[in-house]
């Protein structure tokens, strides 16, 4: 379908996409979430402002022990980049596995966390590394964690004028990887595990179990109190009751957990 | 609300007015007559509608038209030249790489897409390549066979 009546502007730098937002506008960043609701009528923004043109929110640099990533760079660009590939390689292969080239080319990480779909692999990778994101609105600037930042299904803790300017990754996330399970190839993550083995010990984070990421606790807590990998996997869907659907029963998706917390803990390993 | 926007097409600048929610695709069916790219679904999903913009694969149904304005589209009719079918096209025809032949405009704009940048492409990265395009009839055999061919024959010439 044609989207609804909408006003387009297309701002050229982050205070402009800002004063936009706070009139009212919706951020358009890759559109691969946005546009397919728009032609559906899921939505309908009278305004969208295209953060496309502003160059504050492009590009990835070290920055101390972090890496900057801003919120307008592209699930591609994110899954080649030498950086995050060596310190956050979680992220990048989530990166890597998204959707399919096109989307690749024009979805974007912080779209990705702002749209909080509870099957987006993203989130959890960027949780499993222990990452953050930076937000700006008409309140100033603030950092929020990526584990309170996904509120529930679609929902952030963002205000209605705040918008992600960048996602920080720790440097320090150590060896990771991310293993999903979907049908084809272009489908969403039925469930997906991000695993990072740092120096603080093992964090893992899954998605399809809830509605958010949500970190697995009971499998971090074996492993980082010297148990077996077999009895964090046993264990791994403890707390989660994740809704039967026609994607899988509640075990089965308790079942894919422990094996892909598993397989993600095995490459991270490895690596 | 509308907006002047000038989109060079295969090649051609174009200037016309349109409604700022137009999405690309029915700018390129319905104002340019370019009916070449198809249109599959709401969601984003098939793939029908790829199309290079400013060299880079991307679906056409899921940007607006004033997205495009200054910056450069090609489409699935720009491969043929003087009636000369491009090896892309040959390819398709020469290994049966269609049959209702509604998903071949996006097959081939994704294909291109690996392949001009890398035409020494595995038939694994082709077939990744192709992830983000669906086809009801072939069964993906054929159409796979038919970018190899084309990768290779583009690689020799
Ligand atoms: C066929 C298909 C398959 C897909 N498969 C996967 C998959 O396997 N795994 C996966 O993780 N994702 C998948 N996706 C989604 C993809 O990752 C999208 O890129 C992502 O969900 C949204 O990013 P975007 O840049 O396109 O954002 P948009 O669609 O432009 O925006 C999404 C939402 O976020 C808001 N927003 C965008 N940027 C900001 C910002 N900087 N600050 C505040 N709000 C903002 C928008 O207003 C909108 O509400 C798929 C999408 C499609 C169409
Ligand atoms: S029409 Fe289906 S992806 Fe564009
Ligand atoms: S040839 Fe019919 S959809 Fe592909």
């Amino acid at each position: 379908m044609i989207p609804s009546t909408l006003e387009y502007t297309k701002a050229t730098s982050l205070d402009e996409a800002l004063a936009a937002v706070k009139a009212g506008a919706r951020p358009l960043a890759g559109g691969m979430s946005l546009m397919p609701m728009m032609r559906l009528r899921l939505a309908a923004p009278g305004a969208v402002v295209d953060l496309g043109g502003v160059p504050e929110l492009v590009g990835i640099c070290e920055d101390g022990d972090e890496i900057a990533v801003g919120a307008m760079t592209t699930h591609r660009s994110v899954a080649n980049d030498p950086l995050i590939r060596q310190h956050c390689h979680v992220v990048a292969q989530a990166a890597a596995g998204v959707g399919s080239m096109t989307i690749r080319n024009r979805g974007t990480i912080g779209g990705s966390l702002a749209h909080a779909d509870p099957h987006g692999d993203l989130p959890a990778a960027i949780l499993a590394a222990g990452g953050a994101v930076i937000v700006r609105g008409s309140g100033g600037e603030r950092r929020i964690d990526v584990g309170d930042l996904i509120t529930s299904y679609l929902t952030t803790s963002l205000a209605e004028d705040e918008l992600i300017t960048q996602v920080r990754l720790p440097k320090g996330a150590g060896q990771s990887a991310y293993a999903k399970f979907h049908r084809r190839a272009i489908d969403w993550s039925i469930v997906g595990v991000g695993v990072s083995i740092g120096a603080n010990g093992v964090r893992a984070a899954a998605i399809g179990v809830g509605d958010r990421p949500m970190r697995l606790s009971a499998f971090e807590s074996v492993l980082n109190g010297g148990g077996s990998l077999d009895d964090a996997i046993a264990q791994a869907g403890e707390g989660l009751s994740p809704l039967g659907d026609l994607d899988g029963s509640t075990e089965y998706k308790l079942h894919l957990v422990g094996v892909l917390a598993g397989q993600a803990h095995a490459e991270a390993s490895s690596r | 609300m509308e907006q002047t926007i000038t989109v060079t097409v295969n090649g051609t600048a174009h200037t016309a007015e349109v409604e700022q929610r137009m999405l690309l695709v029915h700018f390129l069916r319905e104002t340019l007559n370019l009916t070449g790219t198809h249109i599959g679904c709401d969601t984003s999903t098939c793939g029908c509608c790829t199309v290079h913009l400013d060299g880079e694969t991307v679906l056409s149904c899921s940007l607006l038209a004033v997205q495009a304005d200054g910056r450069a589209v090609r489409t699935v009719e720009s491969l043929e030249q003087n009636g000369e079918l491009h090896p892309i096209q040959k390819a398709f025809h020469e290994n049966h790489g269609l049959q209702c032949g509604f998903c071949t405009p996006g097959m081939m704009m994704s294909a291109l897409g690996v392949i001009e940048q890398h035409p020494g492409a595995s038939d694994d990265e082709i077939r990744e390549a192709l992830e983000g395009n669906l086809c009801r009839c072939t069964g993906y055999q054929n159409i796979v066979a038919s970018v190899r061919s084309a990768a290779d024959e583009m690689a020799r010439s």
